[in-house]
């Protein structure tokens, strides 16, 4: 399996604050990598660093052998990246084909806006919104934008996907159904590099894991490894023990 | 050219023809007149809109593009005896070019600092032109009535102006549609929702906002050029009057900005009440006071403007009325 993308010794500082120290990590084609951490964690800024929306204060960031490191977003996604915010951002006046055209015209294959349209149908059949073509952004709801919000990424036909928190806020059987659709993202040969607070669903979506705290690695592994670090469990529950007492009582 | 299979192509032709014929019938001067000054606002309202109206941008100084579009005719008609085409032809791609070197700097800012900008450019301009020797400075220039005499003497030469106009009109019409209808259009109208995230998306927004700055540009620097020419002189607080910036958004915004028909139909009515109102001794200027009323009614009550009511009222209308 070859690297896609390659993060390297990664910094970044908001004044006093340093919200990204010396992150280092890679994800290989084809895989979905879980980001996880406790909030604040810099999660979010990885995102950001990644894709171009903050140049990092030091270190490299490669997509698919090429260094793209602080280029603007519209660059990186003409690379083949593509990203949901974690707050859903469409364009609330258009409907939920324009905002996935949108997508479909500027993303890596820069389509006509014939084709574009082909493209925007298609990931809106992948998220399941086929029969809300015609309704405004404005008039779904929050499940339904975050499905948009997924589509609009798709429509781009990107190498690599991030996604932040796209299960956050949804009711079980939204989540259920949310994770049917990354399993088919990743089906069509998407690599995924995901933000996930819902620990049961990136344990089960994850291929690898990487976990933050305050800015800086503090372990990575499969699922299963990262779960039982002692470091990670304190990070997250204040007590390195606690799992182990709960699972004891 | 599946466009031209469209209705709309056709509304648009229709319109441009029935401004055409009108006036001729009965040679009707008056008429004229009232129809010069209302494509002279429908191709302004029409060009602020693929700014304002597709990419979210407030330009108050678009007026600053008619100006200097007249400024370059007249100077290169009395000064060079440039004939009327190539004089009108430089003032559009000279003014152009300009815009396309500002856009890239002032379009950085966003919201209220870019508006705010933009009455500093055509602030900027004007001062510089009022001092400027070769352009007569404060007395700005006047054109000799020979100039007429190419066109087949003044009478023959305001219809020769006027078809001329309509001809503008008619591309600012037709260029707004287009834009929409392209994929630079959809890129447009992403950044105007969202532009942070329509960069996300790949929209290179520096690059189309800039373009779209300069494309606004083209046509109102020829508008400039034939409204000067025809009333053969041209001075500063003339060419750079921040009082028809502000009509022009707030007829674009009445009609409905955004959409291709609606600053054409603000700008018409508008151009019709104030005319109106140019006549009755009482109200004169009396349409400043109600072009603030209307901008803050459709600001708080319609923020789509007509266009935005017609839809509502009468959806399938959207399919054929862009």
């Amino acid at each position: 399996m070859s690297t896609l993308l390659q993060v390297e010794n990664l910094n970044k500082r908001f004044g006093g604050l340093r919200a990204v120290q010396a992150l280092s990590f890679s994800l290989h084609e084809g895989s979905i990598l879980g980001l996880i951490g406790p909030n604040g964690a810099g999660k979010s800024t990885v995102f950001n660093l990644i894709n171009g929306v903050f140049a990092p204060d030091e270190g490299r960031i490669v997509l698919g052998g090429q260094d793209v490191t602080g280029e603007p977003p519209y660059r990186v996604a003409r690379r083949g990246l593509a990203r949901t915010h974690q707050i859903v951002q469409p364009f609330m006046n258009m409907t939920v084909l324009e905002n996935c055209v949108v997508g479909a015209c500027f993303g890596r294959e820069n389509l006509a806006l014939g084709r574009a349209r082909e493209a925007a149908r298609e990931a809106a059949v992948l998220v399941g919104l086929e029969d809300r073509l015609d309704t405004l952004a404005s008039q779904l709801t929050i499940a339904g934008k975050k499905r948009l919000e997924l589509a609009r990424a798709l429509a781009a036909r990107p190498r690599l996907l991030l996604l932040d928190e796209v299960l956050a806020g949804l009711n079980p059987t939204e989540v259920e159904r949310m994770i049917g659709i990354i399993r088919a993202i990743r089906a069509r040969g998407v690599s995924i590099l995901m933000i996930e607070h819902l620990m049961q669903a990136i344990m089960s979506l994850s291929d690898h894991i990487v976990v933050l705290n305050s800015g800086a690695k503090l372990a990575e592994g499969l699922p299963a490894e990262v779960a039982n670090d002692p470091a990670v469990v304190e990070a997250y529950l204040g007590d390195p023990d606690l799992a182990a007492k709960l699972r004891a009582a | 050219m599946t466009i031209v299979r469209q209705p709309f192509f056709w509304i648009i032709a229709a319109i441009v023809a029935a401004f055409a014929a009108a006036p001729t019938i009965g040679n009707n001067i008056e008429l004229r007149e009232s129809l010069i000054l209302a494509a002279v606002y429908i191709s302004l309202a029409s060009n602020i809109n693929m700014i304002l109206g597709y990419a979210g941008y407030v330009n108050f100084g678009s007026i600053v593009f008619f100006g200097l579009g007249g400024y370059i005719c007249v100077w290169l008609m009395s000064s060079h005896a440039w004939p009327l085409a190539a004089a009108l032809l430089a003032g559009g791609f000279s003014v152009s070019a300009v815009a396309l070197v500002f856009g890239f700097g002032i379009l950085r800012l966003r919201g209220v600092y870019f508006a705010l900008s933009t009455i500093g450019v055509n602030g900027a301009v004007m001062a510089f032109v009022a001092n400027f020797g070769p352009w007569g400075g404060s007395t700005g220039i006047y054109l000799s009535p020979a100039l007429f005499q190419p066109l087949g003497g003044p009478a023959k030469a305001l219809w020769v102006i006027y078809y001329l106009m309509i001809g503008v009109m008619g591309l600012s019409l037709y260029l707004s549609y287009f834009i929409k209808r392209s994929k630079f259009g959809v890129g447009l109208l992403a950044i105007g929702q969202n532009e942070d995230a329509a960069a996300v998306l790949g929209v290179p927004t520096p690059r189309y906002k800039a373009i779209v700055y300069s494309l606004s540009a083209f046509l109102p620097a020829i508008v400039g050029g034939l409204y000067f020419f025809k009333s053969a002189y041209i001075q500063p607080p003339d060419a750079f009057d921040l009082n028809l910036s502000t009509e022009t958004i707030v007829v674009a915004m009445l009609g409905g900005q955004g959409t291709v028909v609606g600053p054409a139909l603000g700008a018409f009515l508008y151009e019709e009440l104030r005319g109106w109102l140019l006549t009755s001794p009482t109200f004169s200027h009396f349409q400043l006071v109600i072009a603030g009323v209307l901008l803050l009614a459709i600001v708080l009550f319609a923020p789509g403007g007509l266009m935005g009511l017609i839809y509502r009222l009468w959806p399938p209308l959207r399919k054929f009325l862009e």
